[in-house]
């Protein structure tokens, strides 16, 4: 490894003495403004439109566990050609920050990892630049990570835009050693939103469910499905898990006293309370934006129909009242009016209606079964599971315009939940005859399967943006 | 006296009728979850930080004998919630020993097959139970003793991909409690 010609100490050492200035609490170093939208002239653009199954190797090391599968489809692709340098001090530690980054970045659909041949290179460093621009890198992420006297770990990074030689910024944590996931989570979010304008999502939680003979289990992970810890281990069904947004609760489904009922369940305390356990089946349970109401799916008075609870519990309060189906609430953002699915048409579609349970509006008209819808943050798109000759497949609806595109080639898709940035789409499909979870972009041109745990993994729902 | 006349009338019932369906059923015992106090994250960190999960765990169904199903269980068409006309006589036996029974509480448990979404099916598993609640009804059977709940496709009969497996998934099965 030899160092670039433009990496003058003296600049090192000033850098240095302006960090030792810093605290330890995430922090902003070198805050230069404006997105480099100009990054993107030589973005990556696919010449075919033939499916790339592309195995990934993550980072400049190879790391077995953070292999993982994109699946890039279609043309027009445009995409940020990215270096993650090696952060400094990462072969020691057990979590490759520059790894996480890059799949992170990769998974997003945004980026496409470029690998140059450079030697160290950490975040005060002046990086020969060059080389990444012969190597058809548009930016560059360079950075540490090292072990404080107090056992925590710091993570530092740098952002460069190589075409414009250009220093975008950085940050730094301090965290303890289990975290070093989530700032590596933090440094892909910092990146995503330089270069692309928009707010990132990776310093986010998933819930799922697994099941893996008669033992069912909900996790919390991150958003790349890796550092999974178990919230609730069951010997019957959970399904249905839904954040409030807060992300400090889950509620959830659970069969555990021989029919379904609904709870709410602190994560951090693992306290649970029963939230609808009526006579007859409870399910269902769909947040308000403001976590103050739970509308769900009772049959108490017969039929599966819609009330709302609540968060605090008490008496439900009924929606709608209908002969048919009604089931699978879901809020607008706007906390003003609910999606749900109902069969009142004779088969399953998917309606509108506002808060007051007035005016219901059918939304979906292509189809003979559209179930589970999730509306993004911005209130612009609706994903939902339609059923094309007996292939269950995620689609995704323009609300204004009410165009509808398919997203996937499976064919046992289930519970899109969009990413709190409205970017991404975690769902539930079969893959290799097990039930896995996919991340996909909203064109539907990337999709990354998530790892973090064997055996059968549904039931997905993408947790809300984190306070720091 | 009554009461004993009558177990032993349900259990000559039960043990009469053996199972002829291939059942996976798990038999459930209710158990209480047992809440882990102290966020394991909460360690005063000023820097990020995950929110600490504290993981419950409910532990194993316990066990319970098998149940005879055969005189219990009722299967349904595709995408139908209409209990067939030979089934007439399973319901009318059941209501005659529910209405023997002024105290026993009586599930009626509705299940789909596995093609679909879990909560839409499990509206349609509710269809069912309620459609053989409401029969047990007509018989003179009180509300009172029955609840109509749905599995949906969370508890197969069968496991299988194919419409031998489906066609016995889609069924309600009358539990006494």
């Amino acid at each position: 490894m030899i160092f670039g010609p433009f990496n003058p100490s003296k600049f090192s050492i000033v850098v240095v003495t302006f960090f030792s200035m810093l605290g330890l609490s995430p922090s902003a170093f070198g805050t230069k403004r404006g997105f480099p939208r100009d990054l993107l002239r030589r973005g990556f653009v696919m010449a075919s439109g033939l499916t790339l199954a592309l195995l990934l190797f993550l980072g400049f090391e190879s790391h077995a566990l953070a292999q993982f599968r994109v699946e890039v489809s279609g043309v027009g692709l445009t995409q940020v050609p990215i270096s993650i340098a090696p952060f400094k001090g990462q072969a020691a530690s057990v979590q490759k920050i520059s790894s996480i980054v890059q799949a992170d970045l990769e998974r997003s659909g945004q980026f496409r990892a470029v690998n140059a041949t450079h030697g160290p290179l950490d975040e005060v460093s002046l990086p020969d630049l060059s080389v990444f621009r012969q190597a058809g890198s548009d930016a560059l992420v360079t950075g540490s990570i090292t072990s404080l006297a107090d056992g925590r770990l710091d993570v530092r990074f740098r952002l460069w835009d190589v075409v414009k030689g250009q220093d975008l910024g950085g940050q730094s944590f301090a965290v303890a050693p289990s975290d070093a996931r989530l700032a590596a989570h933090r440094v892909a979010d910092y990146v995503y939103e330089k270069l692309t304008g928009d707010k990132g999502a990776f310093s986010t939680r998933i819930a799922y469910v697994t099941k893996a003979g008669s033992r069912y289990q909900l996790w919390v992970a991150d958003s790349d499905g890796e550092n999974a810890q178990s919230a609730l281990a069951s010997p019957e069904p959970i399904i249905s898990p839904a954040w409030s947004p807060d992300g400090n609760q889950l509620a959830y489904v659970s069969f555990e006293s021989r029919k379904p009922v609904v709870y709410v369940h602190n994560i951090g305390s693992g306290k649970r309370r029963l939230i609808a356990n009526f006579k007859g089946s409870n399910s269902a349970p769909a947040w308000s934006p403001d976590g103050k109401t739970l509308a769900v799916t009772l049959s108490r008075d017969g039929g599966s129909q819609l009330f709302l609870l609540s968060a605090a519990g008490g008496e439900p309060r009924r929606l709608i009242q209908s002969g048919s189906i009604d089931t699978e609430p879901v809020f607008s953002p706007d906390g003003r009016s609910i999606y749900f699915v109902s069969d009142r048409a004779g088969s399953p579609q998917i309606y509108k209606v506002a808060i007051s349970g007035q005016g219901v509006e059918r939304v979906t008209f292509t189809g003979a079964y559209n179930i589970s819808p999730d509306i993004s943050r911005d209130g612009r798109w609706m994903a939902y599971i339609s059923r094309i000759g007996g292939a269950f497949k995620l689609h995704l609806m323009d609300i204004e315009s009410g165009n509808v595109r398919v997203l996937s080639d499976t064919s046992a898709d289930e519970s899109p939940s969009f990413a709190p940035n409205s970017k991404l789409i975690v769902y539930a499909t079969q893959f290799q005859g097990k039930e896995a979870l996919m991340t996909t972009t909203l064109d539907g041109k990337i999709k990354a399967r998530l790892n973090g745990q064997t055996g059968d993994i549904r039931e997905p729902f993408w947790g809300p943006f984190l306070n720091q | 006296m009554r009461s004993l006349v009558y177990s032993l009338v349900v259990s000559a019932f039960l043990v009469g009728c053996g199972s002829t369906v291939p059942l996976t059923d798990v038999p459930v015992s209710d158990a209480t979850a047992n809440p882990v106090s102290g966020a394991s994250g909460a360690d005063g960190l000023s820097g990020v930080k995950n929110g600490g999960v504290a993981p419950v765990d409910l532990g194993q169904s316990g066990s319970q004998a098998a149940m005879p199903l055969a005189k219990r269980i009722i299967y349904f068409d595709y995408d139908s919630f209409v209990i067939r006309p030979d089934y007439q006589d399973l319901i009318s036996e059941n209501a005659r020993m529910i209405l023997g029974q002024a105290n026993r509480k009586v599930a009626i448990e509705g299940h789909t097959d596995e093609t679909g979404g879990r909560e839409y099916n499990l509206a349609l598993g509710q269809k069912r139970a309620e459609a053989v609640a409401g029969a047990l009804a007509i018989l003179g059977v009180p509300r009172s003793q029955l609840e109509a709940v749905s599995f949906g496709k969370e508890k197969p009969a069968v496991v299988g991909n194919d419409e031998s497996a489906y066609s016995k998934n889609r069924r309600a099965e009358i539990r006494y409690q």
